[in-house]
């Protein structure tokens, strides 16, 4: 009697456990309990993943679209209004307000930290009367169905760490990705799709970059990894068969290879022959539903206009937010996307005008086409980006012109939908726009939110790598009970 | 609805999984060990469960009680000077078995809001522990490995070496039996695979089919083993340890001239520099006395961790994290050890404190380097300082093995110290700007004391060699039988550690590096010792018996069968086909890739913004010389489990997904050399079967069955049916790849010749070792 046994007992290998419960459940209950399972591989380590009964509890979405605005919208040019920064214009920003805040190298060079307010304007808007910029006037139509963040901090000033923090709780390191973990830990909704798909549009705006890190398994099985869409021919990779190859004769090879490959199965018993039928003919199914899907042009005209011209043109924010939404309304559990060029160090009132251009409409329109499909209530969605930006101008300040540094402690972001309580805004930042003085929601806690909202206990839900139980939230995580309606 | 629906159907799949899992306890409550060993049955239930509250973590340590150590846990209890956690001999008397097993949710152990649970089992064979004496051990791994002796076995005859002594007692142990030996092909392509990464040619199959000389086996084992696609083969394992990469990775992730670093890795390996030097020279090159220009390169091992480039970072943060970098892949590759657990705070499973940790990190701090030497710029940024040139006369002479093809600068970063040691402090949580006290070099107690060796890295890789080190020679023994048996003897093969998994095979492991070390850190006698026993050549069938007693093959009762790793599957499908460019070394190389991936996620600065794929001969390397750019490592790597080098990795895993079979089918590779060897294989003036089973037999190393045949002719036939009535297709399908079309080619039979070929390619068993 050695530990193996012990270790039977406690974690019974997959396969076993799916046919286990092939014997003792009827068809309908094995069903699903396969589909979450297609997309997954062979690692023997599952089977405790979803033995310990997940979800934890039921949960308000079921899907994620995580509109990443990736190099830090500016807060202040955006949904974080602050008069006080245009009456005090030029004036040092007060070291009773910096308070030892760590700066960059970008600026810690500085000798004046002169205070730049937005050159644009703030209304108010809707039932909470959230004062919105005039850079985004489709997301303030639709400010009733959101909840704004202005509360949010980080601990990074870069973006390679901050990104990488919003992706996967940790600053360094190859953590799981946020999308991954919804992968592993709920599985995918449709047997022909993948649970984590990755989209990527470019702005015009000062860029920093993407990093496939971001959306990788790290030490989940690899069959957690995002899908990273192109936005060429085959926007999942290697989908499209060669030209000369069509349906029937695909088919027919298929045909040829499982009765191959069954051979061996015979010769050789082992399990994993079986597996790579099974996941043959997945991918052939995979081929089969994904240009549905990925075809935006039987989109009729009310959805184009909705979303912008810009959604037929592919690998554009717009495309990729119409993609979400068919993506998401296919049972993708997590889309991701990206959207850069936000790194507006300066010649911030230019750029960021083409920014919010390429995606104010499109993320508002989103959010509408989900509320009238009926999928807002299930389906979360996250505007945002890594950090804020400084109430200080970066450089040179004009009456034109100012940039501004990165910035950590305070930012916006607004969440809708799944289980959100809709046209709120939540936190609140000091005159200077500079530290939060109501409310502050970390990295951590935002992610233990989201996965509360989709049933998941962050402190639950663990893989054990190298010794250590990992969490999303690694050590802390607070849920905001605030924002859940 | 639905919502609720779903909730019903998973309500009752845990219902029957909890019936499930109870039944299956149940089982193993009646068969507790005879003897329960505190290594083996109770130390893992303690660490897992028990340590994080009870353990080393000085700061987490709840009531004062520590369970890892003896003195303490047998003491009375603080806050209740008359209970004592353990009572030797009396279960009903120790504190701890009265509260794992209470009912009382305030006194329960482990409390219930920690979420750990024990179960029926765990709580019998700690009672039962506590009843044989509540006896203590020191971790297995920390002491030294031990001279073992040859357990008894059942069957003198099936022992081919002192393998199979270990693993045949075990097998009789458990009740199974040895499978009989593979045949020859499979045999083969095993040990090709295991020694080269490729597949053997058809002279080779016949070579070794034909010889029936008893030796025949080891003859080829041997001649592989000076095969220099040896090196090549095992640098890739070394490549995903030493986390090397062709960019710098962070945003920018713009290129990096790194590559003689991997070409010396092949050429030692080939030299079969031993594994003490091997590591030595990458360690602490720089530090030998009159150190050769290549000692210098192969200290190039501690610079292959990501540098930024990123303007306006703070560079004390950056560099703390290269330090911290090298530190944790020390811990993990060569003492498997997760040292990083204690970069934060004391480890908490195992007996390192957070001082210590930065006593490791201490001998890598020196270092005379900066957190940001330069943003993205030309190519004197495609290496860091400290650097060595790489001159033309270098190439001519002690660095003969670069494959350096151009007259350009070509620099590589490698390791020199300050002569002045920068002060080492031990950073409060990990954070680079928070000092606490200041320390020393050195080594954790737990595993050896650095003793009288300099503290330096020389010193610590002459603490790495000595004899009484009790992890070198065990850590890279179970990575070479991970290489190839596909599981490690301790399948967690970089922790060894109180929370890593224990031994299947203990003694064996102990007598491996036993042996290992008196040979002399032979790798080459080492691997031949695994490929020569009679467990290895064992046939990889697997009963439906077998499956049942041991799924993993944990205890191998019959051959390793597992999919061969990203490289070798490029490897194989380049090779079989004939268009494998068999060249050491080099710039690493840009295959075919999807388009488009660089570009989207780029942030538009340095030389890899764009992806611009190569032509002829690069198309055509091995899988090992792929360009790797950190931040987009190519996919049909990734997607075969590659490591994307972010960080030392020293085991991957192994999936099997629906999009690694749309790569075999879809990926311009595979197809290319479809068509290639359909062409190859058409002009030879042989029948049609024949062609089949040649083709067959390049690709899966074996001749086909009359089964196969008969399917892959008759799927032929059609084929040529199908292509005959759209000559079109055939024309678009053999469009693919830019390797030239010959004009002689008939179109029609090529293109059906090559869908055989690509079906042959899409087996299973084509890419995997069996």
């Amino acid at each position: 009697m050695e530990k193996e046994i012990i270790e039977t007992s406690l974690g019974i290998n997959r396969r076993r456990f799916l046919s286990r419960l092939s014997l003792g459940l009827g068809s309908v209950a094995l069903g699903s309990l396969l589909i979450p399972d297609l997309f997954r591989g062979s690692a023997e380590d599952e089977a405790a993943s979803i033995m310990s009964g997940l979800p934890h509890f039921a949960p308000k979405a079921k899907r994620v679209i995580y509109l990443f605005q990736n190099g830090a919208p500016s807060q202040l040019e955006s949904f974080d209004f602050k008069p006080k920064l245009r009456e005090m214009v030029g004036q040092d920003l007060p070291e009773s307000v910096r308070m030892g805040q760590r700066l960059t190298g970008m600026t810690s060079g500085q000798k004046h930290f002169p205070l730049a307010g937005s050159i644009y304007d703030f209304k108010q808007y809707g039932q909470s009367q959230a004062w919105i910029s005039e850079l985004f006037p489709h997301t303030a139509k639709v400010v009733d169905d959101i909840c704004i963040i202005k509360s949010m901090y980080t601990e990074a000033i870069n973006h390679d760490p901050a990104l990488t923090f919003f992706q996967t709780g940790a600053q360094q390191g190859n953590r799981p990705s946020f999308g991954s973990w919804m992968s592993y830990g709920l599985g995918s909704e449709n047997k022909n799709l993948p649970a984590f798909c990755v989209l990527l549009s470019r702005g015009k705006g000062n860029g920093q970059g993407v990093y496939s890190k971001l959306w990788s398994n790290g030490f989940l099985d690899s069959i957690h990894q995002g899908v990273q869409f192109s936005s060429g021919e085959s926007p999942v990779l290697y989908l499209n068969d060669h030209s000369g190859i069509d349906k029937t004769t695909r088919r027919k090879m298929l045909d040829k290879l499982a009765e191959m490959n069954d051979i061996s199965y015979k010769e050789f018993g082992d399990p994993e022959i079986q597996t790579k039928i099974q996941q043959y003919e997945m991918a052939y199914r995979m081929q089969t539903a994904m240009p549905d899907i990925t075809d935006v042009s039987k989109e009729p005209d009310d959805i184009v206009k909705m979303y912008g011209p810009d959604c037929l043109l592919p690998g554009t924010y717009a495309a990729n937010c119409l993609l979400a939404r068919k993506l998401s309304e296919s049972g993708v559990r997590f889309v991701q996307l990206y959207h850069q060029g936000w790194d507006q160090h300066d010649n911030l009132p230019k750029e960021i005008v083409g920014q919010t251009k390429d995606v104010d409409q499109p993320s508002a329109a989103l959010i509408t086409d989900l509320k009238q499909r009926g999928l807002l209530d299930e389906t979360l969605v996250i505007w945002g980006g890594e950090f804020g930006r400084t109430n200080y101008s970066q450089g040179k300040l004009t009456k034109t012109n100012y940039g501004r540094d990165h910035h950590p402690r305070c930012f916006s972001i607004w969440m809708a939908g799944g289980g959100v309580k809709s046209g709120i805004v939540h936190g609140e930042t000091d005159d200077f726009g500079y530290n939060i003085i109501k409310d502050p929601v970390h990295v951590h806690d935002f992610h233990a939110t989201c996965l509360h909202l989709l049933g998941l206990n962050h402190e639950k839900l663990t893989f054990k790598s190298q010794g250590r139980r990992y969490r999303l939230t690694d050590l802390s995580g607070k849920v905001v009970n605030g924002i859940i309606a | 609805m639905v919502r609720f629906k779903t909730f019903g159907v998973i309500f009752i799949l845990f219902t029957a999984i909890i019936f499930f899992s109870q039944s299956c306890e149940h089982k193993n409550s009646a068969a507790l060990p005879e003897t329960v060993s505190y290594n083996f049955d109770v130390r893992p239930i303690l660490s897992d469960k028990c340590y994080a509250c009870h353990g080393p973590d000085a700061n987490k340590r709840q009531a004062g009680l520590r369970l890892d150590i003896p003195e303490v846990a047998y003491k009375t209890l603080k806050d209740n000077p008359n209970a004592h956690v353990l009572v030797p001999g009396s279960p009903e008397q120790s504190e701890l078995y009265i509260r794992i097993s209470s009912k009382d949710t305030s006194e329960i152990m482990p409390p219930p809001s920690c979420g750990l649970t024990l179960t029926e089992p765990q709580i019998e064979i700690l009672k039962k522990w506590i009843s044989q004496g509540a006896k203590y051990e020191k971790h297995w791994a920390f002491s030294p490995p031990k001279q073992v002796a040859l357990p008894q076995v059942s069957d003198q005859k099936w022992v081919k070496n002192e393998i199979d002594y270990f693993i045949l007692n075990k097998l009789d142990q458990k009740g199974l039996k040895p499978n009989e030996e593979a045949d020859k092909e499979r045999l083969l392509k095993r040990i090709c695979l295991d020694i080269t990464g490729l597949p053997p040619s058809i002279e080779l199959m016949d070579k070794f089919l034909n010889d029936a000389s008893p030796n025949a086996y080891e003859k080829t084992v041997d001649e592989l083993l000076q095969n220099p696609a040896y090196g090549e083969k095992m640098a890739v394992h070394w490549m995903d340890i030493a986390r090397y990469a062709d960019s710098h990775g962070y945003q920018d992730d713009n290129y990096r001239s790194q590559w003689p670093w991997r070409d010396w890795v092949i050429h030692a390996f080939n030299n079969n520099l031993p594994y003490d030097q091997f590591i030595t020279w990458q360690l602490a090159g720089d530090l030998i006395p009159n150190a050769t220009k290549e000692q210098l390169l192969a200290t190039g091992f501690n610079r292959n961790h990501k540098i930024t480039e990123e303007g306006g970072v703070i560079e004390e943060e950056y560099r703390v994290e290269y330090v911290t970098d090298r530190t944790n892949t020390f811990g993990r590759a060569l003492i498997g050890v997760t040292l990083e657990c204690a970069h934060c705070h004391d480890h908490k499973y195992d007996p390192f404190s957070q001082k210590e940790y930065y006593q490791m990190y201490a001998f890598f701090n020196s270092v005379q380097e900066r957190g940001l030497e330069s943003t993205v710029g030309g190519p004197e940024t495609y290496a860091k300082r400290p650097m060595i040139q790489i001159k033309n006369e270098d190439v001519k002479g002690v660095l003969s093995f670069v494959n350096k093809q151009d007259t350009d600068k070509l620099i590589v970063s490698v390791m020199g110290d300050s002569n002045k040691m920068r002060p080492t402090y031990i950073l409060n949580r990990g954070a680079y700007d928070q000092h606490g006290d200041s320390v020393e070099p050195s080594t954790p107690k737990a595993i050896l004391a650095l003793n009288n060796y300099p503290k330096n890295r020389f010193g610590l890789a002459e603490w790495l060699f000595d004899k009484n080190n009790p992890l070198t020679a065990r850590v890279f023994i179970n990575q070479l039988w991970q290489e190839v048996f596909g599981r490690g003897i301790v399948k967690t093969a970089s922790d060894f550690g109180m929370q890593g998994e224990l031994p299947s095979h203990p003694d064996l492991l102990d007598w491996l590096s036993v042996d290992f070390m008196n040979h002399g850190w032979d790798i080459k006698y080492m691997m031949k010792k695994m490929l020569m026993s009679a467990t290895y050549r064992q046939s990889a069938v697997a009963s439906t018996e077998k499956i049942k007693a041991d799924p993993e093959n944990i205890f191998l009762s019959r051959g390793p069968r597992f999919r061969v790793q990203a490289e070798f599957v490029r490897d194989i499908v380049l090779s079989s086909s004939g268009l494998l460019v068999k060249k050491i070394g080099g710039p690493s190389v840009k295959i075919y890739q999807p388009p488009g991936l660089w570009e989207a996620a780029t942030s538009g600065r340095g030389i890899l913004t764009e992806y611009k794929q190569d032509h002829g001969d690069s198309l055509y390397r091995r899988g090992l010389y792929t360009f790797i750019k950190r931040t987009l490592a190519p996919p049909s790597m990734m997607i075969f489990d590659a490591s994307n080098r972010d960080q030392c990795e020293v085991k991957r895993s192994r999936t099997n997904t629906p999009l690694q079979a749309l790569i075999m089918l879809n990926d311009p590779t595979v197809m290319e050399a479809s068509r290639v060897l359909a062409e190859k294989i058409l002009a030879e003036k042989i029948s049609d079967e024949e062609k089949i089973i040649k083709a067959f037999r390049l690709i899966v190393c074996r001749k086909p069955s009359d089964k196969e045949i008969k399917i892959l002719k008759d799927y032929y036939s059609d084929q040529l049916e199908t292509f005959k009535t759209n000559k079109q297709n055939a024309e678009k399908v053999l469009s693919v790849g830019e390797y030239p079309l010959s004009p002689k080619t008939d179109k029609v039979t090529a293109a059906a010749m090559m869908q055989v070929i690509t079906t042959i390619y899409n087996l299973e068993e084509t890419i995997t070792k069996s």
